[in-house]
């Protein structure tokens, strides 16, 4: 079988000195869709922004297509920061509130990664960045500013700027919470057609029903552990354990 | 250099460079006085439905904010004698620092009443009290824990600027300091210690105005 | 128009040493702001990302210069630098003091609007694989300058009128050249009037231009 394009291996974290993450392990492989859900303070959005080390980690693994990341070697010595920036670029983050840059065009926010991070020619970055603000419905708005979009085009922007640097892993931290609504739906489609064309994406979700629909995979974690682990049939049908049940009976779902 | 430092100079002028302390802040408290009373009657000035007042009050504000404090000490002092308006030293340096900061208070005050909840008066009005009485009761009281933090900055501000008193001969801490420094010589001792004496003394009006900030904070 | 004796004649016979008198009061400006906000600059990256041993230092010094006046600060540069060790003139001793003035008005300013940006900022951009460099460079510095510019346009007004107090330690600026014209001719009310009218005049044109410049930078919504 071939290697998981990513792996976490018995991830520990701790908060000062509270342990957030008891010993993770998580693999995902190439096109696998996962989603994380569980209540706050499970842990679930620290285990995903350690993939892109916006979070430390004092023990562990962590491995995009084989490459360890943040850290080498068995003492678990940092990497530089320069490397680490090599290696955010390997995943695509979209954040909660969107976090667009706003001095920035939508196309802009879109290029800054490719001319700076890729080093690619303007022409090109343009061109890229053309395709998937198309892609997210938003060719028209592409040289308006953030203060001139709307929370859900906000985020399509958001998520335009993360694939369109062709990363490996896709992370989504609660992307539609932050959103009105009637304005949930935009951004989910959007998620969904990515799934669709084989995107890997790990999601932290609230959205149950989504979760339902576009994961190959559902983890629930439960105070820093991975409780519950399966297809979303198995996992929203047929829960195994009692927390699950109760969270969610809790979610409506 | 062959400088050596010798602060008993310094101890031995220390009352007097306190007592100039202690005027400088006695000046900055009439001052702010005077200046809150400027600076909130051009604020409703500026709020207010009258054209005529409105101009008045913007280009009080205008003017004062973008002239120097010490030009105009000088001008109140040397300039308006000439029109035969002649008053005490300590009256006019007050009187011209209230001026003064009454333009910025203006801004804090205009500042305070836009970011009322607009039914305050309204509601005042509907339990029958006169304009007047909505605004001693409501507003004025709400407007004023708004103010409270710029307030202070502005004391702080205008304390700073009651060293320019010194430049009237007003004994104030500065003008000791001056003294003391071209009689003794003691260059470095003595505007240290006025320096720090400045700075102890912001330190201080500032933790007291958090405190008091605290104590008046509506319980939310 | 021109008979001896009206203000008209004695503004024309005065014009060099007026003229003189603004100059000086622009060029003190000038450098002030200029060299202050350099400084100013160092002192609010220092104070955002320095070690802690370096931001402590510079703490104290901004907290240090603030506490004190600048009527103090003048004064105190001008004796200390002028008799003791250094021997500067007392118009460079004068700028010291503004400028230190200046400086860290500009670093807390600086460090205010640095420490205003959502750390959503920081996040996106390194998640993008920028690195700090490149970070502040493109994301964080463009924000922050714009958050500071209207504080910054306070502290050039703030430097012009400063700039009055050197008149004390005797440069010959706008309020010593008119104090110098008046002691000729006497028409106190008319040149104080005309001094008053030319500060106005100069923070007035640099209230403007911000105005203007904050409508040109701001971003659309």
């Amino acid at each position: 079988m071939a290697q998981p394009i990513l792996q976490i291996e018995n991830l520990h974290k701790k908060f000062k000195d509270i342990e957030v993450l008891k010993g993770v392990d998580l693999a995902l492989d190439t096109g696998d869709v996962v989603s994380i859900i569980g209540s706050s303070g499970s842990g679930k959005t620290t285990l995903l922004r350690c993939v892109n080390m916006l979070e430390e980690f004092h023990q562990g693994r962590i491995l995009i297509d084989g490459e360890e990341i943040g850290y080498s070697g068995p003492q678990h010595k940092a990497k530089r920061e320069s490397e680490i920036a090599r290696q955010r670029a390997m995943t695509g983050m979209v954040f909660q509130q969107f976090n667009l840059f706003p001095h920035m065009t939508a196309q802009r926010n879109v290029t800054l990664g490719l001319t700076k991070v890729k080093k690619l020619p303007a022409d090109e970055a343009n061109a890229i960045a053309e395709k998937w603000l198309a892609r997210v419905g938003l060719k028209d708005r592409r040289d308006h500013y953030p203060g001139q979009l709307s929370g859900g085009q906000q985020q399509r922007v958001a998520i335009a700027r993360a694939v369109a640097m062709n990363p490996k892993v896709m992370l989504f931290d609660e992307v539609t919470s932050a959103l009105d609504p009637e304005l949930v739906n935009e951004v989910l489609s959007v998620i969904q057609d990515l799934a669709t064309e084989g995107m890997t994406m790990l999601l932290v979700t609230h959205e149950m029903k989504f979760a339902f629909e576009v994961s190959d995979r559902v983890v629930f974690m439960n105070q820093g552990r991975i409780e519950e682990e399966g297809p979303p049939e198995e996992l929203f049908r047929k829960p195994k354990s009692q927390r699950l049940a109760e969270f969610l009976k809790s979610s409506k779902f | 250099m062959g400088y050596h430092l010798n602060f008993g100079v310094v101890w031995r002028n220390f009352d007097l460079l306190l007592s100039g302390l202690a005027l400088g802040l006695g000046l900055a408290v009439v001052a702010i006085f005077i200046g809150c009373w400027i600076g909130l009657a051009a604020a409703f000035a500026m709020n207010s439905k009258h054209a005529t007042w409105r101009r008045i009050a913007s280009g009080y504000v205008t003017v004062f904010r973008n002239l120097p404090p010490y030009f105009l000490i000088v001008f109140a002092y040397f300039v308006l004698p000439r029109l035969g308006l002649t008053f005490g030293k300590i009256e006019t340096f007050i009187v011209t620092l209230a001026i003064y900061g009454g333009a910025y208070l203006t801004e804090v005050f205009r500042g305070a009443l836009l970011a009322l909840p607009r039914g305050l008066r309204e509601a005042g009005l509907a339990i029958g009290l006169t304009e007047w009485q909505t605004k001693a009761w409501l507003i004025i009281p709400v407007m004023l824990r708004n103010a409270f933090p710029s307030l202070g900055n502005n004391f702080i501000s205008l304390f700073k600027d009651t060293s320019l008193a010194a430049a009237i001969a007003v004994p104030e801490l500065t003008f000791y300091a001056r003294k003391i420094n071209t009689e003794t010589f003691r260059v470095i001792e003595i505007w240290l210690v006025a320096s720090l004496m400045y700075v102890a003394a912001c330190y201080l009006i500032a933790a007291g105005l958090r405190f008091f900030e605290r104590r008046l904070a509506i319980p939310r | 128009m021109f008979e001896q004796g009206t203000f008209l004649y004695e503004l024309w016979v005065s014009r060099w040493a007026l003229l003189q008198g603004v100059g000086a009061t622009v060029l003190i400006s000038l450098l002030a702001i200029l060299l202050g906000t350099i400084l100013g600059v160092f002192v609010g990256l220092v104070l955002v990302y320095g070690r802690w041993a370096s931001r402590f230092v510079v703490r104290m010094y901004v907290d240090f210069v603030r506490g004190t006046p600048v009527f103090v600060l003048v004064l105190a540069s001008y004796y200390l630098l002028t008799q003791i060790g250094i021997q500067l003139t007392a118009f460079q001793a004068g700028l010291v003091a503004l400028v230190v003035f200046c400086s860290t008005h500009v670093g807390e300013n600086l460090r205010g609007a640095l420490q205003s940006l959502p750390r959503g900022q920081t996040e996106a951009a390194k998640a993008i694989g920028l690195t700090f460099p490149q970070l502040f460079v493109y994301v964080l510095a463009p924000q922050a300058l714009r958050q500071a510019l209207p504080a910054w346009i306070n502290t050039a007004t703030e430097m012009v009128k400063a700039s009055t107090l050197l008149s004390v330690i005797s440069v010959a600026e706008l309020m010593l050249a008119t104090k110098q014209i008046v002691a000729r001719n006497f028409m106190t009310l008319e040149f104080y009037l005309l001094a008053g009218l030319i500060y106005f005049l100069i923070n007035y044109a640099i209230e403007r231009a911000a105005k203007a410049a904050e409508r040109r930078v701001a971003l659309p919504s």
